[in-house]
């Protein structure tokens, strides 16, 4: 047992060793990264200071874009499922190769909601009051226990598979079922409720009607499947641009079935969640008025959402004709999704409920540069890990990196392998 | 990794190590820099306050200790000497609380009274009543003020006070991930200050816009401490925590009224025994016409607005 922890950390050490090789490109972009959390991590260290008060929050408007971002993120932990499912449930193998990627986009973006839920903790310091066990954990009636079970669960998960599967890649083992199989199914409906609970966080508060509403789960999954798969797409170019593992065209093309449909049901689902608020025109259409178009002379939320609406309606019309069977245009049309997700999702999601307040004030919020500095070094944190485990990974995919120290390179594996690496060249 | 390298890479294999030392060393100092603000820390909690337990599982001598160090804190923060103390709720009393909406003039002095009674802070400012100015003929709080100025009642308007509702099924006490916020048997729903986490989820649940959080440290001129204090009330709260009306529950269980039912000069503010039927509360309840706010949402408040006719 010892033996094998320490294969384990000798494997793992060396994956690591990997992530200094690279050329100026990749440590211009790791410098960058690093520099972006470093301001982030100084502006988190004046919020823990001063409070709170460096945040655009108030009474009124308790949450902002902290929450607006890990509810973005929540889901596109959760997409990695769009990829399980066709290899492990239809024996697709048109995704085999790729899936390891979303296991791993999974491990770094749940990494980022943990901090940006940490981030808007009043007292950090008390985190271990959420601890089951030490602390009192109040399971299972308060839905923010869940959230801290399911979220913290799916990284485990993860972890577990993508680490399991890799060292078996490393060893030239195949990979025993039993190691993997029960985790990859269980993290199936996991991904479904990570994203649900989320979703529930806001849906079980009659005192918000603009959150009190049955279909945000759905909605919320439908964003997941595009953003998450569209974030995938994007990587997936990048990685076989810029080292030497395979990813086909039809693994892409199939990333893109799954973007197009799932777009096509997000639009459909804020048009039914539209069509009940403005039709019906009760008092609670009021926040969805406020976010649309404006409400009694505040209008802050307007340009956002209409910014959402027309990248939405770009990536839709870009997805659902031709043009994206060419690469260029995909993968136009993820990005737009992507940051037209991020809106509707994030500040055309979260902030709205609060606006009016219950007792009818209209107090706007605006993020202040600190709290976008914050949350800025958190998604550069987010994508250096998620560099750092695909450099970790790579090389021992690519059969690179094998338990052989010092492997003799054959003229073959130089000619296939011209990647990035410097072992290779 | 040098095993692999072949004899006329060594060279760049040094400035390579140099190129890593240099950029390690870079890190290190930009990760020190970033966090320089730690330095200006003022409110750190003490190794005592941090491992705290939850309220409802300190022993009574816990809590003594507790009141006394707390105590000294006050007397050497604010330089008065407080009676803090844990009055536990009276057996066979649920507190309620009506409010005559024809009588009240929106003067705001109950708001005042009860920033000056709990200890709320100064700067910046929280405060746990809010008055609506509403329209005649109007229940729709939207088109109320709460930032009316100058002379009251104003003509055309009539005005209704909120506060936390006391919920018999609070939606807030359900959202707390950490139980630091629960109903006592006597009704009233308090906030463990040293459990709570700031998470503000309690603020997203509550329907009436009941709950304040600290976003920075709470200000109160030294002068102006009220030094009659309670554990799960009006002591001295830290940054980062959520705090709301608890009924003044440091005098309530001692027999006394709240500060703004005393101080309410229109007599438009009731408080008392929802169980004991001679109470003039549940008199009242009884023969008054009586309405809660919201009631669609259901979560049967404790706070009640009446009027006469």
């Amino acid at each position: 047992m010892t033996q094998a922890i320490k294969d384990y950390v000798v494997f793992v050490g060396r994956c690591a060793r990997k992530t200094l090789d690279g050329d100026w490109r990749y440590y211009l972009w790791m410098t960058a990264l690093t520099a972006v959390s470093l301001l982030g991590l100084n502006a988190y260290c004046k919020q823990l200071v001063a409070g709170l008060t460096v945040t655009g929050m108030s009474d009124q408007v308790s949450w902002g874009l902290y929450i607006a971002n890990f509810t973005f993120l929540v889901g596109m932990a959760a997409a990695a499922v769009m990829l399980v499912v066709p290899v492990y449930v239809y024996k697709d193998e048109t995704l085999h190769d790729v899936v390891i990627f979303g296991e791993l986009l999974a491990v770094a973006v749940i990494v980022m909601c943990l901090l940006f839920v940490t981030v808007d903790l009043g007292r950090p310091d008390r985190f271990w009051h959420m601890i089951p066990g030490i602390g009192r954990f109040n399971w299972p009636i308060s839905m923010l226990s869940w959230d801290v079970i399911v979220l913290n669960g799916y990284l485990a998960l993860n972890a577990q598979i993508s680490g399991y599967l890799v060292y078996m890649v490393y060893l030239k083992r195949k990979p025993a079922s039993i190691w993997y199989i029960p985790f990859v199914f269980i993290a199936m409906f996991w991904a479904i409720s990570i994203h649900t609970v989320t979703a529930f966080l806001y849906v079980g508060l009659g005192g918000r009607p603009f959150w009190n509403s049955a279909i945000v789960a759905p909605r919320f999954l439908a964003s997941a499947f595009t953003a998450g798969p569209g974030f995938l797409i994007l990587t997936l170019q990048v990685i076989r641009r810029l080292s030497s593992y395979k990813v086909t065209d039809k693994a892409l093309f199939m990333l893109r079935d799954i973007v197009q449909v799932s777009m096509i049901i997000n639009v459909f689902l804020l048009l039914c969640e539209l069509f009940k608020e403005f039709y019906t025109d009760s008092a609670h259409v009021a926040s969805a008025k406020y976010l649309f178009f404006g409400l009694h002379g505040h209008y802050g939320l307007v340009p956002w959402i209409w910014t959402a609406m027309v990248l939405d309606s770009a990536a839709l019309a870009l997805l659902v004709l031709p043009f994206s069977r060419r690469l260029r245009y995909l993968s136009l049309a993820c990005a737009l999704a992507i940051a037209g997700i991020w809106i509707e999702k994030g500040m055309g999601m979260v902030v709205p409920a609060f606006i009016p307040s219950p007792l009818g004030e209209i107090v706007e919020y605006s993020p202040t540069l600190n709290e976008w500095l914050i949350c800025a070094g958190i998604w550069a944190f987010g994508m250096l890990l998620y560099t750092t485990l695909l450099k970790m990974t790579i090389p021992v995919l690519t059969g690179q990196l094998t338990p052989q120290k010092s492997a003799p390179m054959s003229i073959e594996s130089e000619t296939v392998w011209h990647g990035n690496f410097r072992d290779t060249a | 990794m040098a095993e692999e390298l072949k004899p006329g890479e060594a060279a760049n294999e040094i400035s390579r190590r140099a190129f890593l030392a240099a950029l390690a060393t870079s890190a290190v100092t930009a990760t020190a820099a970033a966090l320089s603000p730690l330095k200006g820390v003022a409110d750190l909690p003490t190794l005592e306050e941090f491992l705290r337990l939850h309220y409802k599982e300190l022993t009574p001598e816990d809590k003594k200790a507790i009141l006394e160090r707390i105590a000294a804190q006050v007397e050497k923060d604010y330089g008065v000497r407080p009676n803090i103390t844990d009055p536990p709720p009276i057996p066979g009393v649920e507190f309620g609380y009506a409010l005559n909406i024809g009588r009240c003039i929106g003067c705001r002095k109950c708001v005042y009274a009860c920033a000056k009674e709990n200890n709320q802070s100064r700067n910046p400012q929280i405060q746990y009543i809010r008055v609506l100015q509403m329209r005649k003929g109007s229940i729709d709080v939207e088109s109320s003020k709460t930032d009316y100025e100058g002379e009251v009642p104003k003509d055309g308007f009539y005005y209704m006070p909120v506060q936390c509702h006391q919920c018999r099924k609070a939606p807030c006490v359900k959202a707390c991930p950490v139980q630091a916020t629960w109903q006592e048997p006597d009704g009233v729903v308090v906030i463990d200050y040293n459990w709570c986490i700031g998470c503000r989820y309690c603020m997203a649940a509550c329907p009436y816009g009941a709950r304040r959080f600290n976003f920075e440290k709470p200000e109160i001129p030294k002068d102006e401490l009220n030094p009659e204090m309670g554990y799960l009330s009006n002591r001295p709260r830290p940054k980062g925590v959520v705090e709301k009306c608890h009924f003044c529950l440091h005098r309530t269980r001692k027999g006394k009224y709240p500060a703004c039912v005393e101080v309410c000069p229109t007599g438009s503010r009731k408080f008392g025994n929802l169980l004991d039927p001679e109470s003039e509360i549940a008199n009242i309840i009884k023969t008054k016409r009586v309405y809660v706010l919201k009631e669609e949402v259901g979560t049967l408040p404790r706070f009640y607005y009446y009027f006469n006719l």
